[in-house]
């Protein structure tokens, strides 16, 4: 039962908080409601059964009724005819077409520019993902206080500023939607290589965007950058058991055990790549960086070995990634690539022009130190590492460089 | 409708031209300024809109006390300050960010988008 209401929960969350906060205008109210409605679900299935449409159950038998005792107690509402009102609303809870969805407008809403990208990140989890506020603290390493004053400031936000609950205009749709993947794309890498605390990989976040991926993709099947990212980020978690090992070492590409990839979400990520590639070649449309990042991955992953690697396609995807993103990682992570194809020496003369852009951060030395061990300059690779060591925030990351460096030779 | 206050921001010192670096940026910028205000108005978005004389003819005054205090110049010293604004209408902030936007190109300066009280949000405060 108790895995039965987590199902529920996973699957009818956001469905209700949304349907609720569009029949009464109110994000607040719509996900205390909410969670009422799903308390009370705990109380009541374990001993009568779970309904047989279990999102209207919560929906109309119990989250409206919730959110209408809410508006009743605030007088200032002019509650009565408020209420009034929203009784006389009887449309029938249904689930809607993936383009009515009430879903999407939650989504963009939470996502809103407007907001701080810290907001954002925390609205998303917890209206859409249903995670609750002691969770998310959890995940982001902050108290549980801060985290909630975080989201009831969202909150106040979008009331008092009016941010509108409903789907971008056409214009625009592009770049909002832009914001929203960034998002979710945020959640995956704080889980995929957390920047801090003791835990090297956050599978709660990592699992959560995942969610928040296939739910876009569900709402929005055409969106080309939609399914990119889900690709990505499937390709990418498939080798999450082989990328730490047993000892709580970081273990990089060329060194996993590729047996212990996860051969269902790579055929899943394959299959998306093999359906963009294919509308971007008869559609004349040009993929966006998360297309690419994906393609990237599954070339990474359709190789036996790092050796057997097709490198030449890789750096070929990574000159298309620069010239949508040319921004420094984009070109230190083709400069590895390079290393493949042209030799650690040719890389090596790319990497150092980055050096001023990329000074503080822990990938430029780690990369830098490991193209200068193979170009066989000890001393200055040993040098790259310790700058390394010292940036990384990942307790396995810091694990695997350091082992590397103890193996330079004298 | 929610209303909300269009304010632009420029150097406190302005020069001859005022924040334009010249008499014909000045000239461009009061055209598209004067054009976008015409489109407020016919749309039906402009409550108010006007230009505030610099920040040092600002006097700040404090009531508070038994005898009123007057201070030369504006309350916060800040190197940029409040050089005008609009007071607009909107459907939302989607369309007040937009209308911001376009003002922004228009008159040369940044723009900080605020939203007024409701009379709502009003008495939500009276309801604490």
């Amino acid at each position: 039962m108790k895995e039965e209401i987590a199902r529920v929960h996973h699957e009818e969350w956001a469905r209700v908080v949304a349907g609720l906060a569009r029949r009464f205008g109110d994000l607040d109210v719509a996900e205390e409601a909410a969670a009422e409605a799903f308390a009370v679900a705990v109380e009541r299935w374990p001993r009568d059964g779970v309904p047989p449409n279990p999102g209207g159950w919560l929906t109309t038998t119990t989250a409206t009724r919730k959110a209408i005792d809410r508006l009743r107690r605030e007088s200032h509402r002019d509650a009565k005819q408020q209420a009034a009102r929203m009784l006389d609303d009887d449309t029938p809870f249904e689930p809607t077409g993936p383009v009515e969805d009430d879903r999407l407008r939650l989504v963009f809403t939470c996502c809103h520019p407007a907001l701080a990208m810290e907001a954002r990140v925390a609205l998303t989890l917890r209206l859409v993902g249903g995670l609750t506020v002691a969770e998310i603290a959890r995940a982001f390493l902050v108290q549980e206080a801060t985290m909630a004053q975080r989201i009831t400031r969202a909150k106040a936000k979008i009331k008092a500023a009016h941010i509108p609950y409903r789907l971008p205009t056409a214009d625009d749709i592009r770049e909002r939607l832009a914001g929203v993947l960034a998002v979710v794309f945020l959640v995956f890498n704080e889980g995929y290589l957390a920047s801090g605390g003791d835990d090297p990989l956050r599978v709660d976040l990592t699992d959560e965007a995942i969610r928040l991926g296939r739910l876009l993709r569900t709402l929005l099947p055409d969106d080309g950058e939609t399914a990119g990212l889900l690709a990505l980020m499937l390709l990418t978690d498939a080798r999450r058991l082989a990328r730490v090992s047993r000892t709580g070492e970081l273990v990089t590409l060329d060194e996993q055990d590729r047996g212990a990839w996860d051969r269902t979400l790579i055929a899943e990520g394959h299959a998306l790549v093999r359906e963009r590639l294919e509308t971007v070649a008869t559609d004349d449309e040009s993929p966006g960086r998360y297309q690419v990042l994906a393609a990237i991955s599954a070339v990474h992953t359709a190789a036996p070995s790092a050796r057997d690697t097709d490198w030449s396609q890789i750096v070929a995807l990574y000159d298309r990634l620069v010239m949508l993103d040319p921004s420094p990682i984009v070109r230190l992570n083709r400069a590895v690539a390079v290393a493949e194809v042209d030799g650690p020496a040719v890389a090596l003369a790319e990497v150092d022009r980055l050096a001023e852009a990329l000074d503080g951060y822990h990938a430029y030395h780690a990369a830098r130190a490991d193209l200068l061990r193979r170009h066989g300059r000890s001393d200055e690779s040993r040098a790259a590492y310790d700058r390394a060591i010292g940036l990384a925030g990942n307790p396995a990351e810091r694990a695997y460089l350091t082992r590397r460096r103890d193996q330079l030779a004298g | 409708m929610p209303t909300y206050m269009l304010s632009v921001y420029g150097p406190t010192e302005p020069g001859e031209f005022g924040p334009y670096p010249s008499k014909e940026a000045m000239l461009e910028a009061f055209a598209d300024t004067g054009a976008f205000n015409d489109k407020l108005e016919r749309e039906g978005h402009l409550v108010f809109a006007d230009g505030l004389e610099s920040a040092s003819s600002a006097t700040t005054v404090d009531g508070r006390g038994e005898t009123p205090m007057f201070t030369d110049g504006p309350y916060l010293e800040t190197k940029e300050c409040i050089g005008g604004f609009w007071v607009i209408e909107a459907s939302d902030l989607d369309e007040a960010l937009a209308l911001a936007a376009e003002g922004s190109r228009a008159c040369r300066g940044k723009v900080e988008v605020r939203p007024f009280q409701t009379s709502e949000s009003v008495a939500a405060l009276l309801e604490r």
